[in-house]
């Protein structure tokens, strides 16, 4: 326990002197709110308020960038074989990735929130307990993916072509950035397979409709699986020294995280459940936004 | 044997097809400083690595402390000290924080305030990791070696790549480290470090002791290397001086004789008296002594930065 809180403290020190940290974590992060919230939503409030869930989203899930770049440096530069030599354990190395993530994640999404009351004069958030636990499953689990995505990736440029490859699906296939309703029904079937797109939609039920976190439990049952698995499979596959190769079983592993997705993604293009209730606040803050902007001709729908 | 802190038998670790360690075994007492030396490559990296849990041996017996760094990996690492070859600390972390972090993570401790007036880091406390000199890099390795007061040190390689200077800088650290009777194992190619620093030595080739002792057994085993090179006043018969007592051979080399003897002392004496005898005069006389570098070459054939 004590490695893991000394280690939590290092990592939040280093990324806090990181000049990247400040571009990826607070530059990237307040870009995206305020281009969300002035400019897609015209700064009307329902509008700012119904992109508070892709905004928070989009925070939460940059989580996995960061994390596994930070890992895959370490063990290239050889800074993870002096950790070997010491009693930490593979289990504190990971364990404290996350949670200094998750520190100072938190900040951001408050300050998103504070600066959607102090200049788009949202005040009113819905249940934010709701809230608190998606932010959190989903800063964990995200970073989870990181982990992942640094135990299979040998250098610094594979894991920056992985994170690509996920990043891009993860931000325009969920409702991340287009609504998800305004996207084709094809794309709104293969969206239903990944994790973002319940946590996008799930946090904008929770700030939306006030959703209590009890009606939201699939998403965050879901999620908190997947967190889980995607931690330990990360645990099997970690490595210390620069030069050990992954094993052959790495992929497979790798490819077990996508299980609780695959299966929630089969049950969701049955039911169509995720769909209408994203189509539900879609049509909502729509009519918002009508009675917001009367003089306007066309609709103020939240279309970027 | 039973009081060795350190015992390696028949070690074998390959990779691939390559067998790097072929077969390794030795102990290593309580409070002596114990060398592997040999070329880049012949596997003391390796041994180290295997001997500090960072690598799991295909065969052979391992005990450090009494521990099996492949049983008790977490109980071993409380009791090691290790400075390690190509590692690194994060670019932005001081040198004071380093410290402190890694004296944390064990149940004993050195004050990290001691070690950092001991190894000369003092006025670089709150200096960045990547701001250091090799030196330094190098100097600070060595105390976060120490900060769980280890029962046994290793040091792999801790000089190379440093430029003179500083690398006697670190002479001096291990050596009064060997002063306060702790137990070090250090890998090195360099001889002079070998012969200098280490209580005993194993020469290491090809993933093989090749032998084994103190710098002087070593050395003693060619004896009749030692050469004089002796200028006189006038010139000798290379026969005589051949037959001299002691003396296995005579080469002239420019203006000097070059005598290759078992006994140099015996062979100075006859010389001398030889010399007074004819009238002669010594002008100079140099002994070299046989190095570790001509055994290495005696029992491979080669040398040793080949």
């Amino acid at each position: 326990m004590n490695n893991f809180i000394a280690l939590t403290r290092m990592r939040i020190q280093l990324t806090i002197r990181n000049k990247m940290f400040l571009f990826f974590s607070v530059i990237m992060p307040f870009g995206f709110f305020f281009l969300y919230a002035g400019v897609f939503a015209k700064g009307v409030p329902a509008g700012v308020k119904y992109l508070m869930g892709p905004v928070v989203g989009l925070t939460v899930m940059g989580s996995f960038w960061g994390l596994s770049a930070a890992l895959v440096m370490f063990r290239e530069q050889g800074i993870l074989r002096r950790f070997h030599v010491t009693p930490v354990t593979p289990a504190d190395m990971l364990a404290s990735s996350i949670v200094s993530n998750y520190i100072l994640t938190l900040p951001t999404v408050l300050l998103e929130f504070i600066f959607a009351r102090a200049f788009f004069q949202v005040h009113n958030f819905g249940d934010l307990l709701a809230v608190f636990i998606l932010v959190t499953v989903g800063t964990v689990s995200f970073a989870s993916l990181g982990l992942v995505v640094a135990s299979v990736t040998n250098t610094m440029q594979e894991t920056q072509v992985i994170n690509q490859l996920l990043w891009l699906p993860l931000i325009f296939l969920s409702g991340a950035t287009v609504p998800l309703p305004s996207l084709p029904v094809v794309v709104q079937r293969v969206g239903v397979f990944l994790p973002a797109t319940y946590l996008v939609n799930s946090l904008q039920r929770a700030i939306y409709f006030a959703v209590p976190i009890q009606h939201l439990l699939l998403d965050v049952v879901a999620l908190c699986f997947w967190a889980v698995t995607t931690f330990f499979v990360s645990a099997q596959l970690f490595r210390w020294e620069p030069e050990s190769k992954i094993p052959r079983r790495a992929k497979l592993w790798a490819a077990a995280t996508a299980i609780p997705f695959v299966l929630l993604g089969i049950y969701e293009n049955r039911t169509g459940r995720l769909v209408a209730e994203s189509q539900a606040a879609y049509h909502a803050v729509d009519s918002a936004e009508h009675r917001a902007t009367p003089p306007k001709q066309d609709s103020g729908s939240p279309q970027p | 044997m039973n009081n060795s802190i350190l015992q390696v038998e028949n070690l074998v670790k390959g990779y691939g097809d390559v067998k790097a360690v072929r077969g390794v075994s030795f102990s290593v007492e309580e409070g002596e400083v114990f060398g592997l030396l040999g070329p880049n490559g012949a596997g003391k990296t390796t041994t180290v690595e295997i001997l500090e849990g960072l690598r799991t041996p295909d065969s052979g017996r391992v005990s450090v402390c009494g521990l099996d760094p492949q049983k008790n990996p977490q109980e071993l690492k409380h009791e090691i000290g290790a400075a390690l070859q190509s590692t690194s600390l994060p670019d932005k972390l001081r040198v004071m924080e380093a410290l402190r972090l890694f004296s944390s993570f064990y149940r004993r401790h050195r004050s990290p305030e001691e070690l950092l007036k001991r190894f000369g880091l003092e006025e670089k406390r709150n200096t960045f990791y990547s701001q250091l000199s090799g030196g330094q890099k190098q100097r600070l390795a060595l105390a976060m070696a120490l900060v769980n007061d280890p029962k046994v040190l290793f040091f792999d390689e801790p000089t190379s790549g440093l430029d003179p200077q500083v690398r006697r800088e670190i002479y001096d650290i291990i050596e009064e480290l060997r002063r306060e009777k702790k137990t070090i194992v250090m890998t090195t190619h360099y001889i002079e470090e070998a012969e200098r620093l280490c209580d005993r030595v194993a020469i290491v080739d090809h993933g093989q002791v090749i032998a084994l002792g103190s710098p002087r057994e070593l050395k003693e085993r060619s004896d009749d290397k030692t050469r004089l090179e002796v200028r006189l006043a006038r010139p000798e018969s290379q026969d005589v001086l051949k037959d001299l007592e002691g003396v296995t051979e005579c080469r002239i080399l420019g203006d000097s004789y070059i005598l290759h003897c078992r006994r140099p002392p015996q062979a100075i004496v006859a010389l001398v008296k030889h010399l007074e005898s004819q009238g002669n005069e010594l002008i100079s006389l140099e002994i070299a002594t046989p190095s570790l570098e001509d055994v290495f070459i005696e029992l491979t054939g080669r040398r040793l930065r080949d």
